[in-house]
């Protein structure tokens, strides 16, 4: 939050292009058509990719949100908890994320301009994106020792959730502004598409 | 590249340029690139030359800009030089990148700021320079002089009027509707682009001028990197068109120059909101309304039958907005239109632009090569001719004709509306005696 009123500030300051040409009907078009499974151009180009990358992002966020160990822990601390995944389908999701990040994984290693952008970060964030999923889906069957795997799948959901604003994970929250701002800057100002 | 090749490089000054283009916006673009890759197959650079991963747009702005941020400025010629390479002889600077990119970042603009941070060190391709040069003494890129230009419309008046009666090229004419502004080489080389022009707005009967001083729209200097020239040159015009008091400012069929005065220039200018003082109206805007009112009117006998397609200019279309346009007047002119693909805004650019073509010999035969993508979109639709509202796609492509045997003819909106258009009655040249009758 803190780098997001950061970046605010600073936009005020220095980006006006930013806010000569708001308009938020291209910025939710443009956030529109690329929230959407194939809504873009680029994504129809790249068809299996664009598969692989939103049921990664889905597990992403659904396993963790909805699942149901989590919502107890909820329940018990806040007293009230989310809708639940039956935990057959949050496990299916959990291996499907696994086969996610190894496709993802192997992408970067495959392909050549992929590859060539790739550092070793991207390796480190992308197994640390891994790990929470891994450990939970370990304790939860309680294959290896239940306990220390529990420890481990707090401390690696724990570190992943500090990581994001310090990393290219901040796109989570920052996707939506870049995604606007290349909506209007292309729509408002230039009348032409973005996706 | 030009002079003051082996001066000590000025990390101060790059360190405060660095640090004005240090917005949100470029710290989150820099900051967010997961590296995905999607941008490089949108690229013709890439495309052309086997998929060379280092000419993926993602590739080009990390070793540029991204590379002077993580230094901190802290670089020397040898690595500008490196930049230099890539920033003018790997981009066209088409944005067809953004919209491939899930992020939506403007690579187009990661790559004009390290222009100007290369500029500012002296480092700029020879061709832009000799126009940054032009621009500075006379306000127009070829540096010819208002006394030359004026005698140019004067003389092309006189020669067209014999085809068209009551034709006049009005100059400096205060409250007109529109205020027409040429791309520079038009005086230059191909005067009867101007008197195509005035054809068409007579028999449109048009409230028109052309200005004596700003009459230029293009701008180099943009694309040199120097923002400063820039804001002067599209100044010059923005001033004259209030001095005028004119309507609208209409720019010829040229890419770069709506690019300039309509979208970047209000920025080189300093112009409040980031809006021209002055609407900008493209050629390919006003001859659709031209057409579609029926104030051109086609002679159906002359309709062209050979195969057309159409080059998108990417100033006139993905960044203008305008695709639609170009095809709809190409509904009034042809039959058998075939269009490229991909098209609209999604086309490729035609490998000239961002300064390409007037960056000259010295980056010809990259030129060919990456315009590989676009000579092969123009062979798959088969098209005899290829129409394009750009000097610089009309350049590129004349040349990729030769380069790769296309057999196609290149010609511009006016040339043909021009050709096939009813002269009215009374527009029609009169003979000697029913002059006489006139009279």
């Amino acid at each position: 939050m803190c780098r997001i009123f950061y970046l605010y500030g600073l936009s005020r300051e220095r980006d006006k292009v930013f806010y000569n040409h708001m308009n938020w009907s291209w910025a939710w078009r443009s956030i529109g058509h690329w929230i959407i499974p194939w809504g873009s151009v680029s994504m129809r180009k790249q068809p299996i990719f664009t598969f692989a990358f939103f049921l990664f992002h889905v597990c992403l966020f659904a396993v963790p949100i909805f699942l149901s160990a989590h919502n107890l822990l909820l329940e018990e601390w806040v007293g009230w908890s989310l809708w639940t995944l039956p935990d057959r389908v949050a496990d299916a999701l959990t291996i499907a994320l696994m086969v996610t990040v190894l496709f993802l994984f192997l992408r970067r290693l495959v392909r050549p301009e992929v590859r060539i952008l790739t550092t070793a970060w991207d390796y480190v964030l992308l197994t640390m994106t891994l790990l929470p999923f891994l450990t939970g889906f370990l304790a939860y069957h309680q294959w290896g020792p239940y306990r220390l795997m529990l420890v481990l799948h707090i401390l690696c959901g724990e570190i992943l959730l500090w990581v994001i604003p310090f990393s290219k994970l901040s796109h989570v929250l920052l996707w939506f502004f870049s995604r606007s701002f290349i909506g209007f800057e292309m729509g408002e100002r230039r009348g032409a598409r973005s996706w | 590249m030009s002079e003051s090749i082996d001066k000590p490089v000025d990390v101060q000054q790059i360190k405060t340029l660095l640090e004005a283009n240090n917005g949100a916006r470029i710290k989150t673009w820099l900051s967010i690139c997961s590296r995905c890759g999607l941008c490089a197959e949108s690229c013709f650079f890439y495309l052309a030359n086997d998929r060379d991963p280092r000419l993926s747009p993602a590739y080009k702005f990390k070793n540029t800009l991204g590379l002077m941020y993580r230094k901190k400025g802290n670089v020397d010629r040898e690595f500008l030089k490196k930049c230099y390479d890539i920033i003018w002889g790997e981009c066209t600077t088409c944005k067809r990148c953004s919209m491939y990119c899930p992020f939506g970042i403007d690579i187009a603009t990661l790559i004009a700021t390290a222009r100007s941070i290369c500029f500012s060190q002296g480092i700029v391709p020879e061709g832009l320079a000799r126009t940054s040069a032009n621009y500075r003494e006379t306000g127009n890129q070829m540096g010819m002089s208002t006394e030359d230009f004026l005698e140019t419309c004067q003389w092309m008046a006189e020669e067209t009027a014999e085809e068209i009666r009551g034709l006049t090229i009005p100059i400096d004419k205060p409250g007109a509707k529109y205020m027409y502004t040429v791309n520079a080489r038009e005086p230059m080389f191909y005067p009867q682009d101007l008197a195509m022009a005035a054809q068409i707005f007579t028999v449109a009967e048009e409230d028109w001028t052309i200005p004596s001083s700003g009459w230029d729209c293009t701008n180099l200097a943009m694309f040199a990197g120097d923002k400063a020239l820039a804001g002067h040159v599209v100044k010059l015009m923005y001033d004259k068109a209030l001095q005028l008091g004119v309507e609208k400012i209409l720019i010829t069929e040229c890419g770069h120059a709506y690019r300039s005065a309509a979208f970047e220039g209000p920025y080189f200018a300093g112009c409040t909101g980031g809006k021209p003082p002055v609407e900008i109206v493209h050629s390919v805007r006003l001859f659709y309304e031209y057409l579609r009112d029926g104030r051109i009117k086609i002679d159906p006998d002359k309709i062209l039958t050979e195969p057309v397609t159409y080059q998108d200019p990417c100033n006139v279309s993905r960044n203008g907005g305008l695709w639609e346009e170009g095809r709809k007047i190409i509904q009034f002119l042809a039959e058998d239109f075939r269009d490229m693909s991909p098209n609209r805004e999604h086309n490729h650019c035609c490998g000239g632009g961002g300064g390409y073509i007037p960056m000259g010999p010295e980056f010809k035969k990259r030129r060919m090569l990456s315009g590989r993508v676009k000579a092969e979109q123009i062979r798959n639709t088969g098209a005899k001719i290829v129409i394009t509202p750009c000097h610089n796609c009309f350049d590129q492509v004349n040349d990729l004709n030769k380069e790769y045997d296309l057999n196609v003819r290149v010609l511009s909106f006016k040339e043909i509306i021009t050709e096939i258009m009813i002269v009215p009655e009374k527009f029609q040249p009169v003979d000697e005696e029913e002059a006489g009758d006139d009279e």
